[in-house]
């Protein structure tokens, strides 16, 4: 007697939306040949081996890698601690980091790369370097968020004044009880950032373009060249993310776990 | 007392000058470039003048209007419906459906341009279906056109706007169907009369999110046709980049203009959100 309602029906055609282009992606990437019938003539990895087996593309990705990995280590190692002391002891001060955190979300890269071009192009300084800052600042919104929502989940403040109580010193206090409690959810926040930065193609192509091909830049100057090829790179691309993402899932659900026990 | 200062100095000086240094400055610098005549010479307003009088620009900031408001309004029409199934679901299962919907998320830019270029591209998937089905899409659409563009904008609105909807649908209490049944309310009059006008100010809201989020939107259009699509990211990009045109100090008036149309978004999502009836649950 149920019949299919506008919700269902809608949810379907969402997701059918959002399926199709990932399906073909992964399907053109398998394809021997797919230039006039519906479907492809034949599979094949050949074109995932020549991708692997492209110099250029293993060090696209690595430098994708590299670029990820650092900036995210060292957003962690600056904003955590920062944002731990604020929560902690300088509560006043929160109101001014959300007013950066809305700043940093509402300012699309498109208008971060002129302001980032006007005030250091030319002096010397790498814009490769001028790039990853920009990443620490655009990573803000989602590790201070990571960050608050372990400090409160923990009550760090009384814990803070339980370890002071005890004879610990701040910095031990801090290190040794805060930084092992809210790993985990550090870790989640990092795996996202992580993510983020390895899909960022405005800024990199703005500000220094060819000179340090991620795969980003890499997969754009492919899209010209090869289909199949370009392809390979989405689904190579799009497969990272799913293990990201279901690490991230995995460490949340942890977390939680471990807080329901505590 | 020296101890306290000293942690929350050392922790935070590092944190401030890095805001200062890639967000505070060169967002001011801008600013002040967008007032300089080229190559630096003295206070004018000319850029904005130029940008308010020249038929491109205005053309490029109306394309981009239009380009983000329609792609939002679709893709939050679908996903009021979508987001409200995905409530109706098991709890584990709408977990799962919300990581996947999260995971279609990063399919954006550059691997999302692409994959629609397999889909509807010249030789795309479809448009082969269709060649095949004796049916020729000719002049009306092809993946480069402004419709082509907004399915690929729809594309990348839909799971942020199923993520933001859904959990508006919390406030709403089974109890008040109920109610609403018993009553003698259809359910069609319960969504007209209470279920909608609590979830207005959030879809509101969240329209004017995506809204920001489409304005703002550099790499789809880029990887589809470089520089050919009057947008106004597109329009910065350029007058930033190009090794031939640069002109950084029209660029920087056309990022304050795009800078202030996403303020006055995000105004009207905050002064919403706050409309939203904590009260109820």
């Amino acid at each position: 007697m149920k019949r299919i309602g506008l919700p269902s029906l809608s949810f379907a055609l969402v997701m059918l939306y959002l399926f199709l282009p990932v399906a073909a992606t992964v399907l053109y990437s398998l394809a021997t040949e797919w230039n006039s019938t519906v479907l492809p003539e034949g599979l094949t990895l050949k074109w995932f081996a020549e991708l692997y087996g492209d110099p250029r593309f293993l060090q696209a990705f690595g430098r994708s890698f590299v670029l990820s990995f650092l900036t995210t280590v060292v957003a962690v190692v600056i904003i955590v601690p920062a944002v731990f002391s604020i929560v902690v002891y300088a509560p006043r001060m929160e109101k001014l980091v959300q007013l950066f955190v809305m700043l940093t979300y509402a300012v699309p890269g498109v208008i971060m790369a002129v302001g980032l071009i006007r005030t250091y192009s030319g002096n010397g300084i790498p814009m490769i370097v001028i790039t990853a800052g920009a990443y620490l600042v655009g990573l803000l919104p989602y590790l201070y968020q990571g960050t608050r929502n372990s400090l409160l989940a923990l009550h760090a403040r009384s814990l803070m004044e339980a370890a002071e109580l005890l004879g610990a010193s701040r910095w031990q206090a801090f290190v040794r009880i805060i930084v092992p409690n809210i790993m985990s959810g550090i870790f989640v926040s990092a795996l996202l950032s992580f993510s983020i930065l390895f899909g960022e193609f405005v800024l990199i192509n703005i500000l220094v373009g060819g000179r340090y091909e991620t795969l980003q830049l890499y997969l754009y100057n492919k899209l010209s060249a090869s289909g199949h090829v370009a392809s390979a790179i989405t689904v190579t691309y799009f497969v990272l993310m799913a293990i990201i993402t279901s690490l991230i899932v995995r460490f949340t659900r942890r977390s939680f776990a471990r807080k329901e026990v505590s | 007392m020296k101890r306290f200062a000293s942690m929350l100095l050392v922790t935070t000086i590092p944190f401030f000058a890095m805001i200062a240094l890639f967000l505070l400055v060169p967002l001011l610098s801008m600013i002040e470039g967008s007032f300089q005549a080229e190559g630096g010479g003295g206070f004018t307003i000319s850029h904005y003048q130029e940008i308010f009088s020249n038929p491109y620009y205005l053309q490029a900031f109306e394309n981009s209007v239009l380009i983000s408001f329609l792609s939002s309004l679709i893709g939050i029409i679908a996903a009021v419906f979508a987001a409200y199934a995905i409530t109706r679901f098991p709890q584990s299962l709408q977990q799962r459906v919300l990581v996947i919907t999260n995971l279609t998320s990063n399919f954006a830019g550059i691997p999302l341009a692409f994959a629609f270029i397999v889909l509807l591209g010249n030789s795309g998937l479809f448009v082969l279906l269709a060649k095949q089905l004796g049916i020729d899409f000719g002049q009306s659409f092809t993946l480069y056109s402004w419709s082509g563009l907004t399915l690929v904008y729809v594309y990348f609105q839909l799971p942020l706007a199923v993520m933001l909807l859904y959990p508006l649908y919390h406030v709403i209490q089974k109890q008040w169907m109920e109610a609403a049944e018993l009553l003698g309310a259809s359910p069609w009059h319960f969504w007209l009369r209470i279920g909608f006008p609590v979830l207005f100010p959030g879809i509101v809201g969240t329209f004017s999110i995506l809204f920001a989020n489409a304005m703002g939107a550099y790499a789809s259009a880029y990887a589809l046709t470089g520089s050919n699509y009057n947008l106004v990211p597109i329009r910065i990009g350029a007058l930033v980049s190009g090794d031939i045109f640069a002109r950084p100090e029209l660029g920087s008036a056309l990022a304050v203009l795009l800078g202030l149309t996403l303020a006055a978004a995000l105004v009207v999502n905050e002064w919403l959100t706050r409309k939203i009836r904590r009260d109820l649950s």
